[in-house]
């Protein structure tokens, strides 16, 4: 399976990554190469194998609705590269 | 839109996507409070998971689980027996994980369907699609100076999207939609229908195509609908929009629009089609859910009245007309107040008229939606004292109206502005007696025409008295002693 270099541009935008055309033909390649590895599992039989998206035997894991404190403001922001006003503080982004 | 199109040729198909906070205590999948965005401080109710912070596990709300099912059970859907939840990923600001847990392929409630009452008094069935549990996003706020301010008090709240079959043909059907929805989630308990706060929101998924065709040409999304009238607008103004771009030989594009209050218009947020790609997948942070029948069954035992119930047993047991009993259940605060007057001892037809004439008249004076009839000062059981005291011939008619109105602006209580303000009804004969024969007297020309046969005089003098006695008289008794002494004069 290879990815085309379309898909691999397609791939960037949506996480927000800036390449560059050698990248983009690097990252081809490997893209590639690492979703030829994953599709060795295709060899397996897997028909009577109902799909999951969980290999742990859970169900149902729920919470009562009860409040418990989380983060004081200032902790909630600590690690914000900027604030305003007990708001993080970001560039606009308009769609 | 200069002219409307004089065409019955086009129709419209609008499908509905509602958005409803659930009104849990804790968050979605972490136990932060649900908190008023518009009164808490900005980043007070967060904790490492609705922050998005590293290392951290979700934990489904159970009371969550059971509203949405609850609103599911309400809308008539098929509770799915298995949910997943998916990961929705995108970038933006107020989606600090860069996903949203939503569900995708398993959705909570399928297949249901909701009846509106539409306003010549019919009613019709919409389809609901599917009712699907999710995270609502935090709340950016942009600046002049180009950045964006972001609260993640609102990241994490419970949400429920209501997705609507493409049945609603036109903006009266739309609005009869939203007001039906809301009626029921507000019966439910579960959100509290205020759409100008956010915590419901609505979107229009609008098309137009020509009577009699099957089918479906591009769509536009219609969002920024934070009202019931706001919304019936812009749906109006998009159905004449689209049949404009055909009339004239274009066609409409398939995009997103908001809607501009100020121009009362919808403009184009086009946005690039790549920026839509969500990659769901389903999250590995969380288990599967399983619903049994016997919990669906707990939940539905313990469901309160919904609206169409109720209005049967408005006019069932108490006797209202289809009419009033639909005007009282369609704002459940409404039915609440209605039900509580009852409670206190009034007769159910009687409140209802003054319900819907004096007190509908007096809150869209001041500007009140028929919700906030809880924020008025007449309370329901003030409503019942003016109306037992107008049966008791205590005070007239009118004087009720006054002390209705002085409380409603003022506040206070009923027998202090009876007698502050001199409303008592005077039925005293012998004062009522004075008051007519003083207007007889100074009416000698009026009451020379009423001996002359016309008969119709006796109201100029009735008002006459009433106004003398600043109506306070007891209309019946002031009517028999002006004819009493009228006649003697003949």
């Amino acid at each position: 399976m290879s990815l085309s270099r379309a898909e691999v541009e397609h791939i960037a935008e949506l996480a927000k990554l800036n390449l560059t055309e050698a990248e983009l033909d690097q990252y081809a390649v490997q893209l590639s190469a690492i979703l030829d590895y994953i599709a060795e599992l295709n060899a397996l039989n897997t028909d009577d194998i109902p799909p999951t998206a969980s290999v742990l035997p859970l169900k149902n894991v729920l919470a009562a609705d009860e409040v418990t404190f989380g983060l004081e403001q200032k902790a909630a922001l600590a690690n914000a590269p900027d604030a305003e006003a007990g708001q993080f503080r970001v560039q606009a982004i308009f769609e | 839109m200069a002219t409307k199109i004089q065409t019955p040729a086009y129709e419209a198909v609008i499908g509905m996507e509602v958005h409803a906070e659930l009104m849990t205590e804790s968050k979605m999948f972490c136990r932060c409070a649900v908190v008023d965005l518009t009164a808490a401080q900005p980043n007070t109710a967060v904790c490492p998971v609705c922050l998005g912070m590293p290392g951290v596990l979700p934990v489904i709300n159970q009371q969550a689980i059971e509203y949405g099912i609850m609103v599911g059970l309400a809308l008539n859907c098929e509770i799915a027996e298995f949910n997943q939840f998916a990961r929705k990923n995108y970038f933006y600001p107020d989606l600090p994980k860069g996903y949203q847990i939503s569900q995708y392929e398993f959705p909570l409630a399928v297949n249901g369907y909701v009846m509106i009452d539409l306003p010549d008094g019919s009613t019709k069935r919409i389809g609901i699609r599917r009712a699907h549990l999710e995270e609502d996003t935090g709340k950016n706020t942009h600046l002049s100076d180009g950045t964006s301010l972001v609260d993640f008090n609102r990241s994490g709240v419970p949400l429920l999207e209501i997705v609507t079959e493409p049945d609603i043909r036109n903006a009266e059907e739309a609005e009869a939609y939203c007001r039906k929805l809301r009626a029921i989630l507000q019966y439910l308990g579960v959100n509290s229908g205020d759409m100008s706060k956010g915590v419901l929101r609505v979107e229009a998924n609008i098309s137009v195509r020509p009577v009699g065709s099957n089918e479906f040409r591009n769509r536009t999304e219609v969002k920024n609908l934070n009202s019931i009238r706001n919304m019936f607008r812009a749906t109006e103004y998009e159905i004449e929009r689209q049949i404009q771009v055909w009339e004239s030989g274009g066609s409409v594009v398939q995009e997103t629009r908001g809607w501009d209050e100020q121009k009362q218009k919808t403009f184009s947020q086009r946005s690039k089609e790549s920026a839509h790609d969500y990659r769901y997948f389903p999250e590995p942070d969380l288990p599967v859910l399983e619903i049994s029948r016997e919990w669906v069954e707990r939940v539905r035992a313990h469901m309160p009245e919904l609206p169409d119930t109720k209005r049967e047993r408005f006019m069932n047991a108490l006797g209202l007309s289809a009419y009033d009993a639909s005007v009282l259940v369609a704002d459940r605060p409404i039915a609440d107040y209605f039900e509580n007057a009852v409670k206190a001892g009034g007769d159910a037809k009687i409140i209802a008229n003054w319900m819907m004439g004096e007190l509908f008249r007096l809150m869209n004076k001041s500007g009140l939606e028929r919700e906030q009839i809880n924020e008025i000062s007449v309370k329901p059981e003030q409503l019942v004292e003016v109306i037992q005291l107008i049966e008791k011939k205590t005070i007239n008619n009118n004087a009720g109206k006054k002390v209705l109105e002085i409380v409603y602006n003022k506040g206070g209580e009923v027998s202090h502005i009876i007698q502050s303000e001199g409303l008592a009804q005077q039925s005293d004969e012998g004062v009522l007696r004075t008051a007519v024969m003083q207007v007889l007297d100074q009416n000698p020309s009026e009451v020379t025409r009423w001996l002359n046969g016309e008969e119709k005089v006796i109201k100029f003098l009735m008002g006459q008295v009433m106004r003398a006695m600043r109506g306070t008289g007891d209309a019946q008794a002031v009517q028999r002693l002006l004819e009493e002494e009228l006649n003697k004069r003949k």
